[in-house]
Formats: structure tokens, sequence, C-alpha cells
């Protein structure tokens, strides 16, 4: 067993002794005393995707699918593992075989007890190609058995390797030994669903008079592009610690309309639009607020055939690189509390401390100095001026950003760059086509390890849009996955990512949030933004 | 009469044809499918969900498909992007609540545009007069994306009286501040029309001749002056019903409604082809429907019309 596998069952394992004990007092402190009506009520941005676990795809869908179905781990607060329908597993020697003991208690909304049968129908349902469910990929990146044939069409679905050996003990087999599996585990595609409900109603079976689900909550009420409204499902296991009795999810396309109603007192928590952070946190200290999240900012290079010759040219990258003074975008453009990046991978992942590179020791002045010297060195200056084309996605923010970007190289060293914004299907049909020069992208982490980052510039990530090609950090890649020290294989990679910059870091993201002070244990630390308002509870004010 | 209303009625068919096949062309035509993601999904996947939704056909049988659905099943097929959904459920749920919002603002803008127009010009060059020029310009130059946020900050943040955007099951609180921002701009072009036809009529021989009769003035502007004065008005209010209906896209999106503008600005975003074309077909359909009405008002305004 690797090191990875024992750190995170270690931390299981306490976590489940931790929890067992927190539960018996719920998560509420002695000292709070709740308010009478239980109710909270958020903001989302768009209506969601789906309701349906196995179908979901945004992080908006995700959320409810947390709430009104419950998998085989959860998330705490900090994002580790706890129980969830799982009260613990074992794994065999070579870490490819799973084997899940489930709680006899956990029951569906109908009553009905949630078995591993249940389990084994959902992550069959997952992979089925007549389903057709664009998160199939996760099932194929959980290195299940067959789950890649039966994707492609070539086994059937009975034959993937996951197991009921009795109505309460779960077995997944494996073809690669992935030491994170557990953690994978708390993601919605992995969710139970119940086969009779589903055989029922067909496509009809997420509507809220024919859901059946097994989370702490159920679906009362959907109006698509206005409002969901999920209640406490009394059915749930741990009802008795749960404390919010009603969750409200109101769609508000626009963020200053979302703000106003947050301050007029009907929302409890809503996004703060770019740019208002340092206004908002000095009138409402302690309401908004800011903190890390497993997301980053950067502009890619294109270093295909089809891209510009200039950019080939490492000491051009450098010196862009260089020149970008990531105090000003964080503290004077975005201004939302986020960190500055020289690493590709945000510091707030778990298990790997990125590592500090000399771009970053470096004053602003010595990178501008360096940056004016490397592209002299080059061959640009004044009468050989640097000239590009840089895109991003349309958005206020992205446009400041690329602004303030384009004047610093302008300023510092004379290059002319001319910007472009696309509609965001077009952008990325443009990008994913290579028919660009430089630029936008940003990646949230699907899963808190380092891996879910440095994968996209593996030579043959499909994400690698500037076709950045290192046999080396290909193969630190690759021996990082079955690594018992992956945190060093990632410092190396990290490293060749700082020389080499086939992209400039710019920041990590923060979450900036206005969160009604009444709202008590949002989960801040959690840089996933992984939250079960069965967490949750109201203060009386 | 009822020829003719045959006659348009089958001229509507090509009409809305035509609407589909250009609409579904441009769509295609545009870079980016509805399963473009920034995560590019693995070719197994994306083979998978083609094939689930026809995707994997050639374009002419695509379109035949959808029109066959639609003429045999009435089926305008499923959603890309809610999963969970097709668009007939999604017309359904829009629909209802975009209509509730178009046709109160549209009975809102009409008598109230109505009567500030015939105030004014029964009252010609008085302070009612010059009040009603004045609200008139003034709404006309207030189109509903000003008017939202003014109103939001005002009833919501300031007073606190109106809930900020919703809709609750179509409770009258959630309707005022849509209703107002959509009708708004809407009444005040109705108003200075009327009070521009009516001094016009007010003008002409045949209410000179009334008054020579020594008909009440109560009698000349109700029995004479008001059938002319509407002409060129229901010229106009014609397009302000599919306007109002339409044009709720905003008040939709900005009030968030659930109404039906939502999904279809969402779906031209994320190449829902599905709801979009649905959602044009419907729009389509009722600007037909709305014009032949307004040609068969004529008839009935005018005794020199006939069909």
């Amino acid at each position: 067993m690797n090191r990875t596998g024992i750190t995170i069952l270690a931390a299981f394992v306490s976590s489940w002794v931790l929890s067992s004990a927190a539960f018996a007092q719920s998560r509420v402190p002695a000292d709070v005393k709740l308010a009478d009506d239980q109710t909270f009520t958020y903001r989302v941005l768009d209506e969601l995707s789906s309701l349906d676990p196995q179908v979901v795809e945004d992080t908006i869908g995700s959320e409810l699918a947390r709430d009104l179905f419950e998998g085989l781990m959860n998330q705490d607060e900090l994002g580790n593992l706890e129980p969830g329908v799982a009260t613990k597993f074992d794994v065999n020697d070579d870490n490819t075989v799973y084997t899940f003991t489930l709680r006899d208690n956990a029951l569906w909304s109908n009553g009905d007890q949630v078995t591993a049968h249940d389990f084994v129908y959902g992550w069959q349902r997952a992979t089925d190609p007549e389903l057709a469910s664009p998160y199939q990929w996760y099932m194929e990146l959980m290195s299940i058995k067959n789950a890649a044939e039966i994707i492609k069409g070539e086994k059937p679905k009975e034959e993937l390797g996951v197991k009921a050996v009795d109505d309460l003990t779960f077995e997944v087999t494996l073809t690669n030994p992935i030491p994170y599996f557990p953690q994978m585990t708390t993601h919605a595609t992995t969710f139970p669903t119940h086969k009779g409900v589903i055989e029922k109603h067909g496509d009809q079976w997420t509507k809220p008079e024919n859901m059946v689900s097994n989370g702490a909550y159920v679906l009362t009420e959907h109006l698509p592009n206005e409002r969901s409204v999920r209640e406490r499902n009394t059915k749930y296991w741990n009802n008795e610690n749960t404390v919010l009795d009603k969750v409200v999810a109101l769609v508000i396309n626009d963020e200053n309309v979302a703000l106003t109603r947050f301050l007029a007192g009907e929302l409890d928590r809503t996004d703060v639009p770019a740019g208002q952070f340092p206004r908002l946190q000095k009138e409402y200290p302690g309401v908004a607020i800011s903190y890390p999240r497993l997301c980053n900012y950067y502009y890619t290079f294109n270093l295909s055939d089809s891209g510009p010759e200039v950019f080939k040219d490492i000491r051009v990258r450098q010196a862009l690189a260089l020149a970008v003074d990531r105090k000003i975008i964080t503290q004077n453009v975005m201004a939302g509390g986020q960190p500055e990046a020289y690493t590709f991978t945000p510091a707030a992942v778990s298990g790997f401390e990125p590592p500090t590179t000399e771009m970053a020791q470096m004053s602003q002045a010595d990178r501008d100095a360096r940056a004016k010297a490397l592209l002299a060195e080059a061959g640009y200056g004044d009468d050989n001026k640097l000239s590009f084309d840089m895109i991003y996605n349309t958005s206020d923010a992205h446009k400041k950003v690329a602004v303030a970007l384009s004047q610093m190289w302008k300023q510092k060293l004379g290059a002319e760059v001319n910007l472009g914004n696309m509609e965001w299907k077009v952008f990325l049909e443009t990008r994913g086509n290579q028919d660009f020069q430089l630029a936008r992208g940003a990646w949230c982490g699907d899963y808190n390890e380092a891996s879910t980052f440095l994968d996209l510039l593996d030579s043959e990530s499909g994400y690698n849009d500037g076709k950045f090609n290192n046999a080396e950090l290909d193969s630190l890649l690759e021996q990082a996955k079955v690594s018992n020290e992956p945190a060093a294989l990632y410092t190396q990679i990290e490293q060749i990512i700082a020389a080499e910059l086939p992209v400039i870091p710019i920041y990590h993201y923060a979450g900036v949030y206005m969160i009604d002070s009444d709202l008590g244990n949002w989960p801040v630390t959690n840089v996933q933004q992984n939250w079960y308002s069965k967490n949750l509870y109201k203060i009386a004010e | 009469m009822f020829a003719y209303t045959i006659k348009r009625l089958l001229i509507a068919v090509p009409t809305i044809l035509m609407l589909v096949v250009a609409c579904f062309f441009l769509m295609h035509a545009a870079p980016g499918g509805p399963f473009t993601s920034e995560r590019p999904l693995p070719p197994a996947v994306l083979a998978n969900i083609e094939a689930r939704y026809g995707l994997d056909q050639p374009l002419w049988k695509q379109l035949w498909d959808y029109l066959t659905n639609i003429v045999l099943y009435f089926d305008f097929g499923p959603s890309f992007k809610f999963k969970d959904r097709d668009v007939n459920d999604v017309i359904a749920q829009g629909f209802p609540i975009s209509l509730t919002y178009g046709f109160l603002s549209f009975l809102v803008a009409t008598i109230v545009g109505l009567s500030l127009g015939i105030a004014a010009a029964i009252r010609h060059n008085t302070w009612i007069d010059y009040l009603a020029v004045g609200l008139g310009i003034a709404a006309q130059a207030l189109p509903n994306f000003v008017m939202g946020p003014i109103l939001i900050l005002v009833f919501t943040l300031w007073l606190g009286w109106l809930p900020g955007g919703g809709w609750n099951g179509g409770q009258w609180p959630y309707l005022i501040m849509p209703v107002i921002a959509l009708s708004t701009s809407y009444m005040g072009s109705i108003a200075r029309l009327t009070r521009s036809s009516m001094l016009e009529v007010l003008n002409s021989n045949f209410i000179r001749t009334a008054r020579a009769k020594g008909l009440s003035d109560r009698s000349i502007i109700w029995r004479h002056a008001l059938k002319p004065t509407l002409m060129p008005v229901v010229t106009y209010l014609g397009p302000v019903f599919v306007y109002v209906l339409t044009g709720s896209v905003f008040v939709d999106i900005y009030f968030s409604t659930g109404g039906l503008g939502q999904a279809y600005v969402g779906s031209a975003l994320s190449r829902d082809y599905a709801i979009l074309l649905g959602v044009t077909i419907l729009y389509g359909a009722l600007t037909v429907a709305v014009s032949l009405i307004i040609d068969l008002a004529y008839a009935w305004l005018d005794p020199k019309i006939r069909y």
C-alpha cells in the first residue's frame, strides 16, 4: 500500500471516529442559539444541467445532488473524507480492490433500504452508452475494470468491475491502483440511484413528484430558471442531527441584481461582483468574505506548428511572464483576495506544497529588468517590435485582466498586443483548434490532488490546447500516478513549467461571497467548495 | 373574410418552414456545438452522446427527422443542455409565465396609453395635455433595461415593498415590477400615437359636421372620433404584442421570472439547437397569428376595408 493511501486511510479512520462523536452532538456548538426559521436561500448563476446524479455535469447541479443523494463517502468542512452510506472500507495490498461496508440504517425517501445493489445499478448506469452521460469519462478516470470497454460499446455494462457481495458489502475492482479512489466516491456520478423508480418513470424520474433519493433532503419544488426547493428528508439516517429544514436555490443571472436582493434580505448567500470586494468588505465586515479556491487562471502560448514562431523562443515566453505585475492584477484589477500565481498548481491543494519559483522570489523591478534583457537578447526592440494576438472569452473581468496585461507588455517591453474577445463556445472551438497565439485558460480541480492540474500539460491531454510537449514532464506524470512520494515528482514538474513557461500563471481563484452572518458553519476551508446543507445551520439574531 | 383567413393561414405554413430551415442552418453554422466544453469529451463519450441525440446523422437527415417529429408527433425533441427535459417541457413551463407578463404588460400599456392620449387630445393645449405628453415622452425614453434596475433599487432595496424577482407561483407582488418595466416605453408610444391621431381626427370635416349638427362632445368623441383614431394605433398594437412577449427576454433574465426569455438566450449561448428552434417556431407562429388578427381588426374598424 502506498503512502498517500495510508494517509488518506488514516485521515478517514480518524475522521470517522471523530465524526461519530461529533454526530452525537451535531455540528452546532453548544453556545449557539438556533433560529426558529431554518431556511437557507442562496443565489445560483444559472439553471442546473440535470438532477440525475449520473448525468449532472455542472457545479450548481452537483450542489443539489450532494444534498439529495448520498454516496459512499462525504467530505467534511476541510475536504477530508467522512462516512456517507459506507461506514468503512478495506483495500487489498496492491490498491486495486476496494470493499466498502454500508450502514444498515440508510434508507431511500420512500422507505426502501439503500443496498450495495443500488450502487451497482448507479455505477453501471453511469457507464451505459445508452444513457450517454457526459460524465462517463469520470468512471473511466476511476480506472474501474471494464469501464473503458463498456463506454466504447465493446462490453455489456453488467461486466463493470463492481459487485454487491451482499446487501451491505460493495466491492470495486480497478485496473490501476488509485490511492485516492475513496476521495473520488464523493462525486455525484458515483451516487446510488433507485432502479425501481427510474424504470417506472423513465426520463421523468427527476421531477419532484417522482424522485426518490437517499440524501439529507428531498426535492419538493423545481421551476427551471427560477427556483428549486429541497426540504428535510425524514427518512435520512442522520435526520435528527440535520438542522436546516429547507434550502432554496434562486436562479439570478445578473450578479448585481443578486447583490441588491442580498442586501434587501432576500438571500443568505451570493457572489461578490468582480472589483466590488474592497468596498463591500469595508461596509459589511464579516459578511463579505474571500477564501482560496482550487482553481487557476493563466494564459497559454500556442506552441503547436500552427503557433507563431516568436513564442517558440523561450526567452520571449520568459520575458512576457516576468513582465506581468501580478500584484496589480490581484489587488487592483480583481481585488477579491486572489493569491498571485507563479506555479500552475494552486497552493490551496492538499498533500503538495508548490515550490517557490525563482520568479516568485524576485522583486517586480528585477523581473522587469530581466524581461527587457531577455527580449533584447531574443532580437526584439524598438526597430523590431514584438507583436502578437491574445484572445479571451467575453466577460468583464477577463477583459480587465487582458487590458492590464497588454498595457504591461506595451509599457515595459514595447510589445504590440491585439486583444480579441470571443463568445464562450467560439472561444473554446478556436482555442481547441490551435487557431490562436496567446489564449486565456483556467481550471478548477476535479479532486483535491495536484495531478488534476498538472495532467492538463501532459502532451496527450485533451485540454492541452497550447500543445506543450515535454517528454520529461510526461514521464514524471506517469511515475507520479503509482508513486509513494508524488509530491517530490510534482515539484519537479512545477520546476519544468517554471523553466519552460508553456503557460503564464496569473492568479489563483478565490471564493468571494456575501454570506449572511446568521448562516453557521459555511465550509470556507473546503477548497473545492463541496458543501452539504446538512452541515449548515441558521443562528438566531 | 373566411376565405381570406384560410388563405392567410396557408401562407403561414411555408413562412414558418422557411424560418425553421434558415434558423437550423444558421445555428449549425455558428462555431462550437452543444457538447463543446472546456474539457473536451473523450471521443467514445462524444460518440455516445451524438448517437443519443442523432447528431451523428448528416444535416439534411437531422432536419428531416426534426420536421417529421413535429408534424407527426408534435415532438420538438430533447434539450441538449437540460438533460432531464425536452423542448415541449421547457415551453410548457416557461411560455405561460412569459404570456402572463406579456399579456398584463400589453393591457397596461394599451389602457394607460390610450387614456393618456385621448385625455391629451380632447384637452389640447391645457395642462392635462402637457402633463400627458411629458409623461409619454419620459416613458418612451425608459426602455425595460433602464426601468428594471431603477425599480429594484427603489422598491426592493430602499423601500423594501416588493420582492426583487422570481415568479413564486405568480403571486401579484412578483408581477408588479416586471410588468411596469415591460410596459412603460410601449405605453409612452401608444399615448403619443393616440394623441396625434385623435387630434387629426378631431380636425377633420366629418367631426366639424357633427359639431355643426349640435352633437354633444361626449357623443362626438366616443361614437365618431374613437374608431378612426384607433386605426394607426391598432397597426402599432400588433407588433407591440409580439414585442412584449419576445421582448420580455430582458425582464425574464433581470427579474428571474422563469419565463421563456432566459431559456431562449441561454439556448443560443449553449448551442442548445432544440430549444432555440422550438422557441423560434413558437415566436414565429405567434407573429403570424397576431398580424392576421390585426388585419381582421381593420375590417371591423374601417368599413372601407373588405377582404
